[in-house]
């Protein structure tokens, strides 16, 4: 792998562990409202599936996509003050953390209804495939979107027109508090595109690298015309569903076990009476920023110092952001009403 | 040039202009290609327009109508034809969550050139989860509009028009109305989708009403002249926006509304039509205005119940007379 590359993976990693947690920061001080999903656990899929694809591509996501957005390019500021609901915001405070879009990176945005991916992705494929682009769509999902109806019904026409969709699952084992067990009779997700005659694969989702790889091969084959490709990537929030959720239903020993990266077990057990320490987390094994370390230090792509630099860089990328956010001035009634109308031309009455 | 066709025929060339007009045009739905669409709007277009702009669609309306919303943000200008409007309840999230919501959560970054018609209404003996109103559900939804062509001439122009918006535009077409014929004269301008038209002139009193019912409205106009009542009908056209001002200019000189609906009465469209107008026309107003609506009912099998659950003509003569008489 090439070192620029890592190193960029390795700062957009850093960055989104940064920048969640100062989001989680901010909404215990009442800067930021309304539902917040967090990422913390699951960097290395957004961050590997976005490097791997091109500016071209279209990105379509759900509502935990803060992440999608800064790897994406999205800047942190207009990113952190859409959190903030403010007019700065890539959606102009309309849409909130669930709903982060820009159209001119082609980040299709954050659906916040579990299964509206789908059809997104599907249709923007659809206008690809008809006007024989090379571009490819990257749709986003967790694993408890995959018993949603659109989930099947959009596989089937994509595979039945061959559209240019890679569908990424990001299979962090839970659909707020209920684990894949109790909710999937097929908890391997891969396997079910296998009824679409989709290929698919399972990924360590906590290995970045593996990620990109993965990734890039699954896109090549879409634009060799391939049709759909689908990639289960199994990895872990760390934190609760959203920040009004202590995640208290999980065992403590799942948590440990996949931060140890043992096989994800159906726990019974022990429930953490709350959400567990960063020390607890820390305690328990390499996550995947730390993988991603060891393959720089291995690699020796990256001295201590230059890691330190990109550190104190990220840092001021986030305290750039909060300070971007809270300055920012509030959207109108006037502004609201402008984004409603924002495709009226002709002359209507109201 | 004006020539007499099917309601179903001006859909099918108003279809056909904008497609040979503009290559980012799509049609799909269930049916709509090699079969020619359940009503035959979309006949003979398949066969020259070819499949990927004239796409046969899986039974699957949620993901169908979502697949058209995210071909709409980049730029196709997709129709969908839903097979019936029952089957609309299927893809409201795609309809309500995403078409009329994407452009306004985004902040205002995307064009939704998206048009959804539906065949519904009361036809004949579909029983109940075939014969349905969905107005009133789809009427409060901000940042969506709806056309409601009672005529072969307005679905040829409304359809048009609608296809070339930005905004999300539901179509809803009765399907009665199809296999009737009307004139179509497509070198007439063509008037603002939204905006209402004066169907019949009077000065006693003021229907409004839309698609199928003006049929029954017009038929129950002519036997209300017999009796010495001048009634002016309205066809909406539109139910999102309403056209206030031209139902508002003709109370003015009627001073009495009754509105018609083949919708149920609780909470549907006449009930919205008469609260605006009230509102807007109270001071104008010489009774309290009266609605002529369906029953309470799911839609009866049984012919003369089906019959007896929505308007006939005799109940808008009746509630006409029984306004005027105040």
């Amino acid at each position: 792998m090439e070192s620029d590359l890592l190193k960029k993976m390795l700062r957009d990693i850093l960055l989104a562990r940064a920048f969640e947690e100062r989001a989680a920061q901010e909404y215990t001080q009442g800067n930021i409202a309304g539902f917040l999903h967090l990422y913390p656990g699951e960097e290395a899929v957004a961050v590997g599936v976005l490097h791997a694809a091109e500016p071209a591509d279209y990105i379509v996501t759900t509502y935990r996509e803060h992440v999608h957005a800064l790897v994406r390019g999205i800047p942190a500021n207009v990113v952190m003050a859409e959190l903030f609901g403010k007019k700065t915001g890539c959606s102009g405070g309309m849409g909130g953390s669930m709903h982060l879009f820009d159209r001119e990176r082609r980040f299709m945005g954050g659906y916040a209804i579990v299964g509206e991916t789908f059809p997104v992705a599907t249709g923007i494929a659809y206008a690809i495939a008809m006007r024989e682009l090379p571009e490819a769509v990257i749709c986003f999902f967790g694993d408890g979107a995959v018993n949603q109806g659109t989930f099947h019904e959009s596989l089937n026409m994509a595979a039945l027109w061959r559209l240019p969709v890679l569908f990424v699952c990001e299979n962090n084992h839970y659909q707020i508090g209920t684990e894949i067990h109790r909710h999937s009779a097929v908890a391997e997700v891969y396997k079910r595109a296998g009824g679409y005659r989709i290929p698919a694969r399972k990924i360590d989702g906590m290995d970045v690298l593996a990620v990109h790889r993965a990734t890039q091969e699954a896109l090549a084959q879409i634009r060799a015309g391939n049709g759909p490709q689908f990639l289960e990537f199994e990895t872990y929030r760390f934190r609760g569903h959203s920040m009004a959720d202590p995640g208290s239903y999980r065992p403590k020993v799942e948590l440990q076990a996949f931060e140890n990266e043992d096989p994800v077990k159906v726990a019974i057990a022990e429930t953490v009476e709350a959400y567990p320490s960063a020390a607890q987390i820390a305690a328990a094994g390499p996550d995947n920023i730390e993988r991603l370390m060891g393959h720089v230090d291995s690699s020796s792509h990256l001295s201590p110092g230059q890691l330190d630099a990109i550190r104190i860089e990220v840092a001021e990328v986030v305290e750039a952001a909060v300070r971007f956010a809270s300055e920012s001035p509030q959207p109108t009634l006037a502004d609201a009403e402008a984004a409603l109308n924002c495709n009226r031309h002709e002359e209507v009455l109201v | 040039m004006a020539e007499q066709v099917y309601y179903w025929q001006a859909l099918n060339r108003a279809l056909d202009a904008e497609l040979a007009a503009d290559e980012s045009v799509i049609t799909l739905g269930e049916d709509v290609g090699l079969f020619g669409g359940s009503y035959r709007v979309t006949a003979g277009l398949y066969a020259k327009y070819g499949e990927w702009r004239v796409r046969d669609t899986p039974i699957s309306e949620g993901s169908f109508t979502g697949l058209a919303v995210g071909a709409a943000m980049v730029g196709l200008r997709p129709m969908v034809e839903l097979m019936t409007i029952n089957f609309a309840l299927l893809a409201l999230d795609a309809i309500i969550n995403m078409a009329a919501k994407i452009p306004f959560m985004s902040g205002g970054q995307f064009p939704m050139p998206l048009v959804v018609r539906m065949p519904g209404g009361v036809a004949k003996q579909l029983a109940a989860q075939h014969s349905q109103r969905l107005e009133q559900t789809l009427m409060n939804v901000p940042g969506l509009r709806i056309a409601v062509p009672a005529t072969p001439q307005d679905a040829y122009w409304q359809v048009r028009q609608a296809i070339r918006s930005d905004e999300p535009i539901i179509v809803l077409e009765h399907e009665l109305l199809y296999f009737g014929k009307g004139t179509l004269d497509t070198s007439l301008e063509a008037p603002p989708m939204h905006r209402a038209q004066v169907r019949r002139q009077g000065n006693d009193l003021t229907i409004v009403t839309y698609s199928h019912m003006l049929d029954l409205s017009l038929r129950a106009a002519e036997q209300l002249a017999e009796k010495g009542i001048a009634a002016e009908v309205i066809d909406l056209r539109s139910l999102r926006p309403i056209d206030w001002d031209t139902c508002g200019a003709s109370l003015e000189k009627t001073h009495r509304l009754l509105v018609v609906e083949e919708d149920s009465r609780f909470a549907g469209a006449g009930a919205e039509v008469a609260a605006g107008l009230t509102e807007r026309c109270f001071y104008n107003l010489d009774a309290a205005p009266q609605r002529v609506a369906a029953l309470e009912l799911p839609t009866p099998f049984n012919a003369a119940l089906e019959a007896a659950s929505i308007p006939r003509t005799v109940d808008i003569v009746a509630a006409a007379q029984k306004l005027c008489a105040h």
